[in-house]
This record gives structure tokens, C-alpha cells and sequence, in this order.
């Protein structure tokens, strides 16, 4: 299938200066989430942070990477968890659910197009030709993640931290033992190993 | 389980749990949802899976979108819609909670301690993810000369993505991969 054009590019900086003290409304949080949504191909982040920060000005960049940290920790999807808090944080839970809304709404829609396409004409030569190219690349990109994710821990030559991730690599990737028995073992076990860790560097 | 007279049912339980258990975002939950949805469940096959997961990169929005597409499959708009809702919404409201809380206790160490130990597990996840997934879609040597090439300049360029999904894809419609 032809790859949909993104519906709007980036974001046309706003021409009236945002005061930091201005709290964004309902709408105006919705469709600030939908923009940077539609506008995120492969990681919503980067868009974000452009419209949170440098665009609205409804956050310091301070404030939007611990905003950010706390997201990451959590399970889940992590913009999305960014969206609900972003938006409580102004407009209590209506604001979480306008945020979320436009996060997830309109893509949502045309992801719900495309699966109807891709059911309707899956099986056409052509199509399972592109798509099996595109799955190729971007199979790349995200081992270009992981890698880029793993020179931090590389450069500090934090053998602990490699030395869990090769063993949840085996133990999802290659043996595929379910998520959940990975994560009770392995979660315990690198929580202690970081505290034990940044005690040594204290001590 | 005995839900699969019931497929919303099964969307449902599936991804609600799965959500609150998704280290590190979507591309760590890939080998899980394909061992649900291809190994447990037979929703989909090898192939299906791996176009999902190039349609859901191609599309704008965030990457947990594949769940929508896995979801249409399965149960139609419905199931999109409730596969969608189920992934995201406990995630969304543990973070609401968590949020709240931390705001009012301002002790920020342990967010510190723990996102720094669940950061070798989900880089570990998502390793795996793409291990998954390469071994339906790289079939070729051309197609692993894709992956490899596209993952070099991803990880040494600033050059958008999007690009590289797209040569990747016309290469596959030339008949290439």
C-alpha cells in the first residue's frame, strides 16, 4: 500500500509569544497533542518536546525531562503516559483525557483505515512485496535504537547492566519465556543491583 | 484460557495486562504481543505480524498504534478501538496516580533508581523485538543488507526515517528484498 502522506507537516510556530504562565484549555490541548502526534513518524518524543517546550513554552526543558523520567519508569507506552500526566498536571483528569484523546485519537483513525486496507488487499503480490521492504528498514531502525540506547552503558563499562540485558535478550528473544516471568526475576534483580551499585559509589 | 469464543474478551485481557507490564514502551511489548497474538492466540500469522509491525512504523503516531492494527484484525473497528483503549488506558491511569503522588511526597530518588534499572531490561526487550521480527521479514540477503544499512544510518545520520522506510519499501515493490 501507498504510504499516506503525513496530514500536516511540522507545526507552524505560532506568531503570538506564549507567556510561560499561560495554562493551555481543553481543546487547546487536544489539538496541540493530535499536531505533534500526526506529526511523529517512528517516536512521538522528539515533537513533543519541540511543541511543549520550545513552541508553547508550557514547560522549562527541566521540567519536561522529569516529566519525561518519571513516564519512562513506568509501564507502558511512554508518550502516552506523558499525554495524561502533561494534561492533569493543567487541567486535572479532563485535561489527562483531552491530552490522551488527541494523542491517540486521530492516529488511532487512520491506523484503523489501514488495517481495513491491509485486510481488504493484504494478499495482493505487490503489496506483501512493499511491505515485507519497509518491515526490512524498519527492523533496522529499531536495532539503530538499541544501539544508540546501549552506548551510555558501553561507555561507562557498566558490565551489570550488559550483562542483564543480553540475558533478557536470551530469555524473550530467543527461548521466548513469557514477559511476565522475565520481568518478576529480572526487575527485583536489576533494582538491587542499581542500589547496591550507587552504594559502592558512595561508600 | 477459555476466551476465545470471545474475541473482544480476549483483546481486552491480553493487552490490559500487557500494558501495565510493558517496560519501556511499545517496541519492548513487540515479542509479547507476537507470542500472543501469533504463538497463543493465532490471530495472525508470521508474515501478518511483520507487515503489521512495517504499517504501524509507517503510519504517524505512536508505535503502540500496531496494537489498533492487531486489533481490526482479530474483532474489526471494535476490536481496534478495544485493543487500543485496553493497551493504553491502566498504563494511563497508573501514571495519573503515580504522577499525583509523586508531585505531592517530592522524593524524586526512587523514580531515579528504578528508571535506571529498567533501562538494561528495556533496551534488552528491545533487542528482542527486532530479533523477532527480522527472522519473518529477513528472508534474503538483500533484506538483511536492508536492515543493516538502514540501522548504520539511523545510528550515524540525522537522516529522517521516514526516508528509509520508504526506500525500503520501493526496493520491496522493484521486487528487490
Amino acid at each position: 500500500m501507498p504510504p499516506e502522506s503525513p496530514p500536516a507537516a511540522a507545526p507552524a510556530p505560532d506568531a503570538s509569544a506564549p507567556s510561560p504562565a499561560h495554562q493551555p484549555g481543553l481543546l487547546e490541548l487536544f489539538l496541540a497533542f493530535a499536531r505533534m502526534s500526526l506529526a511523529g513518524f517512528g517516536g512521538v518524543l522528539v515533537w513533543a518536546r519541540r511543541s511543549i517546550v520550545e513552541q508553547h513554552g508550557w514547560m522549562t526543558a527541566e521540567e519536561f525531562n522529569e516529566t519525561f523520567a518519571l513516564c519512562h519508569f513506568l509501564p507502558g507506552p511512554n508518550i502516552v503516559n506523558l499525554s495524561v500526566v502533561f494534561g492533569s498536571r493543567f487541567r486535572g483528569i479532563a485535561g489527562g483525557l483531552a491530552a490522551f484523546a488527541g494523542l491517540v485519537g486521530p492516529p488511532m483513525v487512520i491506523a484503523t483505515i489501514l488495517a481495513a486496507l491491509y485486510a481488504r488487499y493484504g494478499d495482493i503480490d505487490v503489496l506483501r512485496r512493499t511491505l515485507a521492504g519497509v518491515a526490512c528498514a524498519a527492523v533496522g531502525l529499531l536495532f539503530a535504537v538499541v544501539l544508540k540506547m546501549m552506548m551510555p552503558l558501553l561507555k561507562r563499562r557498566d558490565v551489570t547492566g550488559l550483562v542483564i540485558l543480553s540475558a533478557v535478550f536470551v530469555a524473550i528473544g530467543l527461548i521466548r519465556w513469557p514477559l511476565q516471568i522475565v520481568l518478576l526475576v529480572a526487575v527485583p534483580l536489576s533494582i538491587a543491583t542499581t542500589v547496591l551499585a550507587r552504594r559502592m559509589v558512595k561508600a | 484460557m477459555s476466551s476465545e469464543s470471545n474475541p473482544i474478551a480476549a483483546l481486552v485481557w491480553t493487552f490490559g495486562l500487557m500494558s501495565l507490564f510493558a517496560v519501556g514502551g511499545a517496541n519492548s511489548a513487540i515479542p509479547e504481543m507476537h507470542r500472543a497474538a501469533v504463538e497463543v492466540h493465532h490471530w495472525l500469522t508470521e508474515k501478518q505480524f511483520a507487515d503489521m509491525f512495517a504499517i504501524s512504523q509507517l503510519s504517524p503516531g505512536p508505535n503502540v498504534l500496531i496494537v489498533t492494527l492487531i486489533g481490526y484484525s482479530v474483532a474489526g473497528v471494535a476490536g481496534a478501538l478495544v485493543a487500543t483503549v485496553a493497551m493504553c488506558g491502566p498504563t494511563a491511569l497508573l501514571a495519573y496516580y503515580v504522577s499525583r503522588f509523586l508531585d505531592r511526597s517530592r522524593d524524586a530518588r526512587w523514580p531515579a533508581i528504578i528508571q535506571a534499572a529498567l533501562v538494561p531490561l528495556s533496551i534488552g526487550l528491545m533487542a528482542a523485538s527486532g530479533l523477532i521480527v527480522a527472522q519473518t521479514s529477513d528472508q534474503s540477503w538483500i533484506a538483511v543488507l536492508i536492515t543493516i544499512v538502514a540501522a548504520a544510518l539511523a545510528f550515524a545520520t540525522r537522516i529522517n526515517p521516514l526516508w528509509m522506510l520508504l526506500a525500503g519499501g520501493l526496493l520491496g515493490f522493484a521486487g528487490v528484498v
